[in-house]
């Protein structure tokens, strides 16, 4: 069976916003299974928390204040096996390091002076960010706060019913209910390589680069090293480039093209560097 | 006590990682060559919240069931199933194969 990408591409809705409001209601639809998938992890989570000592409440303000599933859970893990006070703040932040090249992807999306950005950028999670991409690094700001309005509520909600019934983590399990995450980030992935062939390479080197890295760093730098496959891109043309399918032979044969307008670049590269 | 400092310190740690970018990177245009490494983040670490989520820490969550009931996922979207009806049926696949 051929597929044509056009076809796919035509057959793709449209992500792009209307107005702030339909923006915004089209994060809440899309957040919505991302939000099911979180009140179910969020569920073990006050479970496990509960049988591990924390009390009723620690694991609620927790997940009201870190809301970060990874982290939580590397959190519980470290202060269950001993790991003690720094060990377990620790492994939590590295966890956390990936919202660092996250929030400079989106950063240029984000509206107002830098106190403002900073608290938008909170707005950033897994799922919504992902959700919010509206593919060559534009984020649609108002989907990304409605794909995670809906998900705190219900990350909030399932701790708290996880703490109240404490009910058997095995059972999530035994439903298969574990796969759900997973899932939705591959239905997401489906969707970034369909609508855009240039992305197939990144993701395919992500893909990689994270599974070498995990087998000896925690998450968080797994992660950030996967990040990292998109510096692919500097093997290409510099412009941002148009949707129209581009493989990677091409981009190679670009790059020769590519050296040539490093030098009309603007100026202040320092941003290069820093990454 | 220790867990209230560490849940505070989680805290303030995640929002810090969180504001870096936008307060350090929002205010200015970058150059095409970074925003264009930015662009392919998206797929990247798409790619690389799946391989952890499946791998786990030194590949230690390695689940065959887990693996055949995404695989089902992209199959089901490509046949242009709902995404719904793909979630679904890769949680019941998961869930037939650890009967």
């Amino acid at each position: 069976m051929t597929v044509r990408i056009g076809v796919m591409d035509r057959l793709r809705p449209a992500k792009v916003a209307v107005s702030p409001r339909a923006s915004f209601l089209s994060g809440l639809k899309t957040g919505s299974g991302l939000a099911a998938a979180s009140f179910l992890l969020a569920v073990s989570f006050g479970a496990i928390s509960t049988s591990q000592g924390w009390g009723h409440l620690a694991p609620v303000i927790c997940s009201m204040a870190v809301f970060s599933g990874s982290a939580q859970f590397a959190l519980l893990a470290t202060l269950g096996s001993g790991g003690g006070i720094a060990g377990a703040v620790t492994s939590a932040a590295l966890i956390n390091s990936r919202f660092i090249p996250m929030g400079i992807a989106v950063a240029g999306d984000l509206r107002g002076g830098r106190f403002r950005r900073a608290l938008e950028g909170q707005a950033v999670v897994d799922g919504s960010w992902a959700a919010a991409h509206l593919g060559g690094g534009r984020f649609d700001r108002y989907l990304l706060f409605g794909a995670t309005a809906i998900q705190w509520p219900a990350w909030v909600a399932g701790t708290a019913l996880g703490v109240a019934m404490s009910p058997d983590p095995d059972l999530l399990h035994r439903l298969g209910l574990d796969v759900l995450t997973p899932a939705l980030f591959v239905a997401l992935l489906f969707d970034e390589v369909r609508r855009e062939r240039i992305n197939r390479l990144p993701a395919l080197l992500g893909a990689v680069l994270a599974a070498g890295l995990i087998v000896f760093l925690p998450a968080g730098p797994a992660l950030v090293g996967a990040a990292l496959a998109a510096l692919v891109a500097l093997f290409r043309a510099p412009a941002s480039p148009p949707a129209g399918p581009e493989s990677a032979e091409e981009a190679n044969r670009a790059e020769a093209a590519g050296q040539a307008d490093k030098a009309v670049q603007p100026v202040h590269s320092d941003e290069e560097v820093a990454r | 006590m220790t867990l209230w400092l560490a849940i505070g310190a989680v805290a303030a740690l995640s929002f810090t990682c969180k504001a870096f970018g936008p307060a350090l990177f929002g205010g200015r245009t970058l150059p095409p060559r970074a925003q264009s490494v930015i662009a392919l983040t998206g797929p990247a670490l798409l790619a690389g919240f799946i391989v952890v989520d499946v791998l786990g820490s030194r590949w230690s969550a390695v689940d065959l069931t887990v693996i055949a009931g995404l695989a089902v996922v992209p199959l089901l979207l490509w046949r242009r199933a709902p995404l719904p009806v793909a979630l679904v049926a890769a949680v019941a696949v998961t869930a037939l194969l650890r009967v």
